[in-house]
């Protein structure tokens, strides 16, 4: 780790300010990517901002028809709330398959989306339920917001404050794990929403979440896991390493794809 | 049985200071005035140091020192050694090529060291070294053994050419050609045993200090053998004679073999510490470990094995390619010659068998002894071929073994290895029942109605533990002898230390040896304390590894609890005022025979150091006694681990569902403990064939060098274990102890990748075997049947 400067933020507008004026500066919530980037010598930022302090970040809250979380809500807050579990049962349960029981416990839904590893779990959730992102500026519709390989639709001085979820009819997550990272190597999120259906991708994607318009249309006919026998995506664009190929992960997209579509009933 | 004594399940006295984070590893020591080393590695995997500016990073703040090569060099400090000579075919010696413990005109693999920064603080160490600038000149890599010796392959070392370490071999080639000619049936593998780091949960650490006022060094490292550490780093090294070396290795957080050998950074904090005269630390890293510890395996294998009509076989024979990475390791070239060639033979009575090995040097991390040494690569050979031909003939596996297995002992294998006891068929038989193999096809049906394949593999294994008679391994190569020793000092007040020559890294020696002396002397197993690790305190003895502990060390121990009673008896004997041959010692007491006279072993004890009932010209004061003890044979422990696993044929991911192991230990000392060693050895072995995946790039660059990519296996990678032991004695030591800390790493992935095949009817799948790699195995499958039909 690099030598850098730690601001105790105790406002959103504070840390705001701090964002566009310090030079080189980072929020910090969780830590839980940050800080391992930083100790390996790949992250040095001069000034870290942390949110830990500042009101308002925390909680979950049902809305209306829409399932309300603050960014700096833990994975296993999601996981554990009555509130999560009752309103979407999916969302919680992706919740608790992020990292290990450390991990969830200090990594926050705000870091995760703000971060968009190609491989974590919450983009899916985020697009295949048509989210909002509300940030210290606006709201950010999810397809509108991951916009490549660690890459968001986020200003430099910009804070996400909270995700607005749709609730949907129906909706699951199914992940296949990276054996080694346990991210996902292929996670399919599947929502059946009054006005449409929604089945995104996690981990294969080369340049991040993406939705599969082909299986949408298909599930749109009759939301059954035999919609999609026989559909699969091209591999074209996906990501291949060690841990498979682009073809396989295609393969897997639509594996998990009816495994979802079958868990969500 | 006591509560403490052998056999009982004592809980590890030890691990109340772990639980309570009261250990003391290296990391949590702090030597007055300590310096921080940081080692600058290289980045290529073969690269030739044309220069190197250490200017920028002198004048970095905290900055001690910045050494190279050539400093080293110029300090005519050692080259690192392999202490086992392996002689080729033609009769030449090894090729060992220089390995100075910081790189000069060459490196040779990603992370060799090439310079060091010493500093007050970690921070500034890692900031300076940022600073050094080295210009390399990169040159072509080789990291494949298959590709190392072809003439197009980079030359790795002058003195090898061919990058070719040794050709060596075992056995009777003809007699082999002749029993192969005779064959009715003949079944042939390819096989690789893929390339693992090892990952102990502590990394590597060393601290070094300097004593100026006697001209003496210290080290403190994470050291499995702190004696041979210390002969190999004086002797060889030279950084000081052994009577000016102390090295202690404190609590010790896992080993597996990667903390024996001898390694640059501990050499080169020794040399450091003297240079600047403060002392230096250096904690590995783990990402650093990737790199600089040694790694596991990495054999090339194709194996046949012949039989005849009835299933008998006839021969083995083998040819292996042995990665030993970019130098070689201090007892590299042992592990694919002696530790694995010997054991080819398996629990079989095969006649005649011939391995031929190469080892060869390539641009990856040196390969050494990791968790079972050449034994799990033997066994996995051994188990294929046995299983692949049985596939093939239509005989039920465990018929085929049953047909094959050594019945009689002692049995001498032509692969020099005298198999003095076992009985093979009761482990068989018993895991087999355990494993409830008859319900096998009804749950192979139950697996097909969830649309998974479900398969059922066998593993009859063997191994040479109890390393080792001296004069055996001293005709085979080995440099030093492998005996152990032990010393039991009993206090005035009849507590006892025992000094043992052994190391502790986790296997709980604190305990069970413990146990064998509570039950020996009858006396609380509170009342004994466990003392090794430091060369200053304990007689010289040659360290922790190929199970060796409880068949070499622990009988060391009882030889000198022998001598121990006899000169207690005669101390009882004047305090009992009879004759010493009338003396008994049972329970803790010793008694007159035939008499109520009794004095505790504490009155005996005290009376040896007060000395007032005998004379000291008659009978020496005190009550310590030491011995050495020199193993007769190797031991052979062997037991038979069955394996279940389904198979979801949609993700190719494999779930090992039922887990049986039967291990012939010998004697227990302590089940529990035992039974943790065999859970931790699958757990290994399981890693190796499902999940390990060491992957360099054909730059040399390692790939899978953290846990994103490297897969270690975790809790629910396993499914519960049922662990059962059957008992044969070992006849060479005096408890008939066999030795249980490698078993599980060596009979596990051969039962996985049985267990695999069986389920997805091609034998076509290497370790390890991801879900990746089984899909597409199971893609080939369907294109061939789909191509038949
Ligand atoms: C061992 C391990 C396993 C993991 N496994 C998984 C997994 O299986 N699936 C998965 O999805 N993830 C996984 N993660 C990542 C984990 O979910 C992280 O918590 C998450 O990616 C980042 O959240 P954080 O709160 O820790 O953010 P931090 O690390 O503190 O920050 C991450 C980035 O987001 C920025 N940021 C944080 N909060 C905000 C905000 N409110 N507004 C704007 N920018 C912000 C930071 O500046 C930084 O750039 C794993 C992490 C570890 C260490």
């Amino acid at each position: 780790m690099y030598a850098f400067t730690y601001h105790r933020a105790t406002g959103l507008r504070q840390a705001g300010n701090m964002l566009g004026k310090l030079e080189d500066s980072k929020i910090l919530a969780g830590g839980q990517t940050l800080l391992p980037t930083m100790k390996q010598r790949l992250a040095s930022p001069a000034n870290l901002i942390d949110l830990g302090k500042v009101d308002g970040l925390k909680g979950i809250e049902l809305k209306g028809r829409s399932l309300v979380i603050g960014a700096m809500t833990t994975h296993s807050e999601v996981a554990t709330s009555p509130v999560v579990q009752q309103a979407i049962p999916a969302l919680a349960e992706l919740a608790s398959m992020i990292g290990d029981p450390a991990v969830r416990h200090m990594g926050t839904l705000g870091g995760s989306i703000a971060n968009n590893d190609p491989n974590s779990d919450y983009p899916a959730a985020l697009v295949g339920l048509g989210a909002t992102v509300i940030t210290t500026k606006r709201r950010i519709e999810a397809d509108a917001f991951f916009t490549g390989l660690f890459e968001t639709a986020l200003e430099a001085d910009e804070i996400i404050t909270k995700v607005s979820f749709p609730v949907p009819k129906k909706a699951a997550y199914m992940k296949f794990r990276n054996p080694a990272s346990r991210f996902a190597l292929v996670g399919v999120f599947v929502a059946k929403r009054s006005s449409e259906i929604r089945v995104a991708v996690t981990g294969a994607g080369a340049s991040g979440v993406f939705r599969v318009p082909a299986f949408e249309e298909a599930l749109k006919k009759r939301f059954s896991p035999k919609s999609l026998e026989g559909l699969s995506i091209p591999a074209t664009g996906l990501n291949s390493d060690i841990h498979g190929s682009a073809e396989y992960r295609a393969h897997l997209v639509g594996v998990m794809a009816r495994r979802a579509v079958a868990k969500a009933g | 049985m006591s509560a403490t004594g052998i056999g009982a399940p004592v809980r590890r006295k030890e691990d109340y200071r772990f639980i309570t984070g009261k250990g003391q590893y290296t990391d949590d020591l702090t030597r007055p005035g300590q310096t921080y080393i940081t080692f600058v590695r290289s980045p290529h995997a073969h690269a030739r140091i044309r220069r190197i500016d250490a200017s920028a990073a002198k004048g970095m703040p905290g900055v001690v020192a910045v050494l190279t090569g050539a400093d080293l060099a110029a300090d005519k400090v050692g080259s690192l050694i392999c202490g086992w000579a392996i002689t080729s075919k033609d009769g030449s010696p090894m090729k060992m090529a220089p390995h100075p413990a910081i790189a000069n005109t060459k490196a040779n693999h990603v992370g060799d060291p090439v310079a060091v920064v010493v500093a007050e603080t970690q921070a500034q160490a890692k900031d300076a070294a940022e600073k050094v600038v080295v210009d390399y000149e990169v040159l072509p890599a080789v990291v494949d053994p298959a590709k190392a010796q072809a003439k197009s392959a980079p030359q790795i070392h002058e003195v090898a050419p061919g990058n070719t370490i040794y050709e060596w071999h075992l056995g009777d080639q003809k007699a082999v050609e002749a029993a192969f000619k005779g064959a009715k049936h003949v079944t042939r593998l390819d096989i690789v045993n893929n390339r693992l780091v090892p990952n102990a949960m502590e990394p590597r650490a060393a601290i070094a200090e300097y004593d100026a006022g006697n001209d003496s060094l210290t080290l403190w490292n994470t050291t499995q053998n702190p004696h041979v550490a210390r002969l190999v780093i004086s002797a060889f090294v030279g950084i000081a004679p052994e009577h000016k070396l102390r090295v202690i290795a404190p609590d010790v957080g896992g080993g597996f073999g990667s903390k024996i050998f001898i390694y640059p950074e501990e050499v080169v904090c020794l040399w450091a510490a003297r240079k600047v005269n403060r002392p230096v630390k250096w904690v590995s890293e783990r990402t650093e470990a990737f790199v600089a510890d040694a790694h596991g395996r990495d054999h090339v294998t194709h194996a046949e094995m012949a039989f005849d009509g009835e299933g008998k076989i006839l021969a083995l024979r083998a040819k292996t390619i042995a990665n030993l990475g970019a130098y070689m390791s201090t007892f590299s070239s042992s592990v694919p010659t002696y530790l694995y060639a010997t054991l080819l033979s398996g629990q079989y009575e095969i006649p005649q068998i011939y391995c031929e090995v190469d080892a060869v040097y390539t641009n990856t991390v040196p390969v050494d002894a990791y968790r079972g040494a050449g034994r799990p690569e033997a066994t996995f050979v051994v188990e294929r071929l046995v299983e692949v031909g049985a596939r093939e003939m239509q005989i039920d596996p465990a018929d085929l073994r049953r047909r094959n297995f050594v019945k009689k002992f002692p049995h001498q294998t032509p692969v020099i290895m005298a198999y003095d006891a076992g009985d093979y068929n009761a482990s068989l038989k018993k895991a087999m029942e355990l494993a409830d193999v008859k319900g096998f096809a009804k749950r192979k049906r139950e697996s097909a109605r969830a649309g998974k394949l479900r398969g059922l593999g066998y593993s009859t294994y063997i191994e040479a533990c109890g390393i080792a008679p001296s004069q055996a391994v001293g005709s085979l190569g080995a440099g030093v002898g492998l005996w152990e020793s032990a010393e039991v000092r009993v206090n005035p007040t009849g507590s006892v230390e025992v000094l043992t020559g052994c190391h502790q890294h986790g296997q709980g020696h604190e305990t069970t040896f413990a146990q064998v002396v509570s039950d020996r002397l009858g006396i609380p197993i509170e009342n004994v304390s466990v003392v090794h690790g430091d060369t200053d305190k304990v007689q010289f003895g040659m360290g922790t590894y190929g199970s060796r502990s409880g068949a070499v060390g622990i009988s060391a121990i009882v030889k000198a609890l022998d001598k121990v009673e006899a000169k207690a008896k005669k101390v009882a004997s004047h305090l009992l005022e009879a004759a010493e041959a009338d003396i008994v010692f049972e329970n803790g007491q010793f008694k007159v025979a035939g008499t109520d006279k009794v004095a505790a072993f504490g009155d005996v004890a005290l009376n040896a150091y007060i000395a007032h009932k005998f004379s000291g010209q008659e009978l020496e004061p005190g009550l310590k006694e030491g011995s050495f003890y020199d193993p007769t044979n190797f031991t052979f422990p062997a037991g038979c681990h069955i394996c279940e696993v389904e198979v979801d044929t949609e993700t190719g991911q494999v779930e090992v569902v039922a887990w049986t192991a039967v291990d012939d230990f010998g004697k227990v000392i302590n089940p529990m403990i035992v039974e943790g060693q065999v859970h931790g050895g699958i757990a290994q072995g399981v890693g190796q064939a499902l999940l390990e995946n060491t992957t360099y790039d054909t730059d040399g660059q390692l790939v899978t060098g953290s846990y994103m990519d490297y897969t270690m296996p975790r809790a629910d990678n396993l499914p519960s274990f049922r662990v059962e032991t059957t008992e044969t004695l070992a006849p060479s030591n005096p408890l008939g102890i066999k030795g249980c800390g490698e078993a599980g790493a060596i009979a596990s992935p051969a039962a996985v990748i049985n267990a695999i095949t069986d389920a997805l009817g091609t034998e076509e799948i290497a370790m390890p075997a991801t879900p990746a790699a089984v899909w597409a195995a199971l893609q080939k499958v369907n294109q061939s049947r789909k191509a038949a039909e």
